[in-house]
């Protein structure tokens, strides 16, 4: 048996009523609202919290493949998915590639991983796709898109969904794109785009794979057709005889938005959310082409309780208050610069990794007192390089104490610090708390950790965490 | 261990007129710190034979070493060393030069310190330390301390109003003192009122309860305490200076319970020891502590013993601290009058001890009635460095 062994996914905390960006521009809301990730999300921390929700209950030392798909990947050249393995804290003997340049990656990077557990190549493949896409401004893509990430763990054992067939075709067609000089996500006309691009591809492959594996349309409880919008979607499912009412999977559209590559693996997630053993599954994506991927529940699926669940992530949220928050938080108006900044050095990052990406801590081997950042001598005993290491990262804490800092700037300004007291051996913390409401902390709220961007100095990006409320 | 009691005394003192000093930068500070010095001793800059120099980050960052001493007085060919050790650097230029004098390794030295922090283009001490790219990262002064009043409102059950209510009065009370004085940074009176309604610089401290951010610099002149009276009538002995390092940083320290500083409690013992001190709300007259913020000096009370743990609330309704009180604390105003330029605060508030102790406070309204002993008191940080030193008027 081979498949999908767990899952997770990702949808950030904030969201932005489209009304308001219509009103910021005095033009046409599309309706309901998108996901915003914060100012400190990137592509790479949406992909260690949705790895993160997938493997939460998974060996980590049994994962040996680690594959990031997306079209807003922060480095060009230099690979992020050793860096989200490092802040999940898998092992460092895996097979690490990033997928990239189309809304396919993710279902790309998923068949790779697939073809990867089924020749012996690896045995456990994590897939984690995420986008952060930026539509220009005053566009309807502005509107339509929306910010997430998704994970999907493929293996041979406890498999709670079996991959029974993958097809995809490839189509040349510059639809929507973006050069390497480009910001802002670029369309042709749109009518084009889905009859000629869109609703092309899917079918072809769709017809495909079906054809295939000898399925007619009523042999598939759910159909998950990636859509870029609802119309077209809904369109070209009853043209190949699904039923709308009761076997197409939600877009996912109203409430976050396109999530561009991950958008095919967070539906798939949100369908598995509320799967039932035996039931047949069709998941397709689109990009310059299509992959059409069969998959069969299997009993696992019992066994197997998501937390967070698609739509816990939808109903943990806050609106923000305006569009120009929006703008702020993806760089798109100019701030005062910082008057103050510390600087960074790639070889203190790279030293220090241990604790600052894969938050661990050092625990005394003869008095236990658990220390962060590692300690090479005891704080208690003074014991001389005789600790481990303990994870940190998944690991709950309380608010020890806390403060609400106008001073010190920033985009959430005040910036809430905290000194966080882990679970694990009563570490202590000091770090930022995001995705709060500063009014609401409060000593001794329970918090977990969760890994951010913080800035570009030196020309690249650090990282680092920060604790958050836990939802 | 033999203490330092009444081995070495202070035999003249400087301090510049400490705030936005727009138009001099640390050199003519130091200059004027160390020229007061200088007359108030009787003595010339060729009578120096050491001297030491306390600052945080004024002026270079590669090496500067002792250097921006010597060009500022033009002191030549004598050992000039900088020390830094965060905010009690003050203290370590004048610790380092009364262990120099005691050995009896020279007669004469000069403790000196100077923070030029108007050039930074920030207001308030920046952000993190830079010891690693991104642990401190949005660290401020006030946010740091900030968590201490948060917990320590919490523990002690006190609400946010009642809690800084307590700190209002603090901050009253300093800048009452420093309105006395000619050389403070901010002299003006404030009332309760305008500090509890006072924006948030990081909840829950507001403006009133931050020090200024200021330039200054002052100076001191040591002598073996045998020497002293060649000098002057009434010089000023060093009774005990402690000093003690925090092993961790508190961020992170495991079990760290942000109600005050174990660093504050060491070095005052030692210093009391040396001092014989046993009763230090009794035994001493005056104290300049490093009042940062308000919640600072509350903790500072009961760090240094002149409250009971947790019941410094109570002295200060009861106005134990003002210029009137049983134990008047920072009578110059302190760090929320004269701001912290951070390598002279420590002889600034020295030199309110110094003068308090001579009966020469500028004005009579401030002089406190035959002050026997006094103390200064200094906190680095992010909070891991206490120094405390003890002077007195007499021998014995």
């Amino acid at each position: 048996m081979l498949g999908i062994v767990s899952y997770g996914a990702y949808v950030p905390w904030f969201r932005l009523s489209r009304d308001t960006i219509a009103k910021a521009w005095g033009g046409r809301s599309i309706g309901g609202e998108r996901s915003i990730a914060n100012y400190d999300e990137d592509s790479i921390t949406m992909a260690v919290e949705a790895s993160f929700n997938c493997v939460k209950e998974i060996d980590h030392q049994s994962v040996d493949g680690l594959f990031f798909a997306s079209t807003t990947s922060p480095y060009q050249e230099k690979q992020c998915s050793s860096l989200i393995s490092a802040a999940v804290d898998l092992p460092s003997e895996i097979i690490t590639s990033d997928f990239a340049n189309s809304l396919r990656a993710g279902t790309s990077a998923l068949r790779a991983a697939y073809n990867a557990v089924k020749s012996l190549s690896a045995k456990n493949v994590l897939v984690t796709a995420s986008d952060c896409r930026l539509g220009f401004p005053q566009s309807e893509q502005e509107q339509s898109f929306g910010d997430g990430a998704a994970a999907i763990l493929l293996g041979s054992s406890s498999v709670i969904a079996t991959i029974e067939d993958a097809y995809s075709v490839s189509d040349e067609i510059t639809d929507v794109w973006r050069t390497d000089r480009d910001n802002f996500v670029h369309s042709w006309e749109e009518r084009w785009v889905l009859t000629q691009g869109y609703a092309k591809s899917m079918e072809r492959a769709i017809s495909g794979i079906m054809k295939r594996q000898g399925l007619k349309p009523n042999d598939l409880a759910k159909v998950i057709l990636y859509a870029p919008e609802v119309r077209s979607q809904r369109d070209l499912a009853g043209r190949l005889g699904f039923d709308l009412k009761s076997q197409l999977q939600d877009p996912l559209l109203t409430g976050v938005g396109n999530t561009g590559a991950a958008h095919p693996l967070l539906m798939l997630a949100a369908a598995l959310d509320e799967a039932g053993p035996g039931e047949r599954m069709l998941l397709a994506s689109y990009g310059q082409g299509s992959d059409a991927i069969i998959l069969q529940v299997t009993e696992g699926i019992k066994e197997r309780q998501p937390k967070p669940r698609v739509k816990d992530l939808l109903a943990a949220k806050r609106m923000l208050p305006s569009y120009e928050k929006y703008l702020s938080y993806r760089q798109l108006i100019e701030q005062a610069p910082e008057l103050f900044n510390i600087d960074s050095a790639a070889t203190t990052m790279w030293r220090t990794h241990r604790w600052a990406l894969n938050l661990h801590g050092s625990k005394c081997r003869r008095c236990n007192l658990v220390s962060f950042p590692i300690q090479r001598v005891c704080y208690g005993c003074q014991a001389k390089d005789d600790f481990e290491e303990v994870k940190l990262s998944d690991k709950a804490g309380k608010v020890f104490t806390f403060s609400l800092d106008h001073l010190a700037g920033g985009p959430d300004s005040p910036s809430v610090q905290t000194i966080v007291e882990s679970a694990e051996g009563n570490a202590r913390i000091y770090c930022l708390m995001t995705d709060c409401e500063p009014g609401e902390v409060k000593i001794g709220m329970p918090v977990e950790m969760t890994f951010r961007r913080f800035r570009e100095a030196r020309g690249f990006y650090n990282y680092f965490w920060k604790c958050r409320m836990i939802r | 261990m033999e203490g330092i009691k009444d081995k070495v005394a202070i035999i003249g003192m400087g301090c510049t007129k400490f705030g936005e000093n727009w138009d001099k930068g640390a050199e003519d500070m130091l200059i004027e710190a160390a020229y007061e010095a200088y007359e108030d001793a009787g003595i010339g800059p060729n009578d120096i034979e050491a001297a030491w120099y306390g600052t945080d980050h004024t002026v270079g960052y590669l090496n500067p070493g002792g250097s921006l001493v010597a060009n500022a007085l033009k002191l030549r060919n004598i050992p000039i060393t900088r020390v830094e050790n965060a905010c009690a650097s003050g203290h370590e230029a004048l610790r380092n030069a009364t262990f120099a004098v005691a050995c009896g390794m020279y007669d004469i030295a000069l403790a000196i310190g100077v923070e030029k922090l108007k050039d930074t283009g920030f207001g308030g001490l920046g952000t993190g330390r830079g010891e690693h790219p991104v642990l401190e990262i949005r660290r401020t002064a006030p946010g740091t301390f900030a968590l201490l009043a948060t917990r320590y409102f919490y523990i002690y059950g006190l609400s946010p109003e009642q809690g800084k209510m307590i700190l209002a009065k603090i901050a009253v009370k300093n800048h009452h003192n420093g309105s006395l004085h000619p050389k403070a940074h901010l002299r003006r009176e404030i009332t309760e009122d305008m500090a509890l309604a006072a924006p948030i610089i990081a909840w829950p401290l507001g403006l009133f309860d931050c020090c200024g951010n200021s330039d200054g610099g002052a100076a001191a002149i040591i002598t073996r305490a045998d020497l002293a009276k060649k000098f002057r009538d009434n010089p000023i002995y060093i009774k005990g200076i402690g000093l003690s390092m925090d092993q961790m940083l508190p961020l992170f320290r495991p079990g760290f319970d942000w109600l005050g500083f174990e660093a504050n409690r060491v070095a005052s013992r030692q210093a009391f020891d040396q001092a014989g001190i046993t009763q230090p709300r009794k035994d001493i007259d005056l104290a300049e502590v490093h009042d940062c913020f308000t919640i600072t000096e509350l903790l500072i009370y009961e760090d240094l013993g002149f409250s009971p743990k947790g019941r410094a609330r109570e002295d200060v309704e009861a106005g134990t601290f003002t210029l009137e009180g049983e134990l008047p604390i920072n009578t110059d105003g302190g760090l929320k009058s004269f701001g912290h330029p951070i390598g002279a605060s420590a002889l600034r508030m020295t030199y309110e001890v110094y003068k308090q102790l001579q009966g020469k406070a500028e004005l009579s309204s401030r002089q406190l009635k035959n002050p026997k002993i006094g103390l200064s008191h200094t906190l680095g940080g992010p909070p891991q460095v206490a120094c405390v030193a003890i002077f007195g008027n007499s021998i014995g």
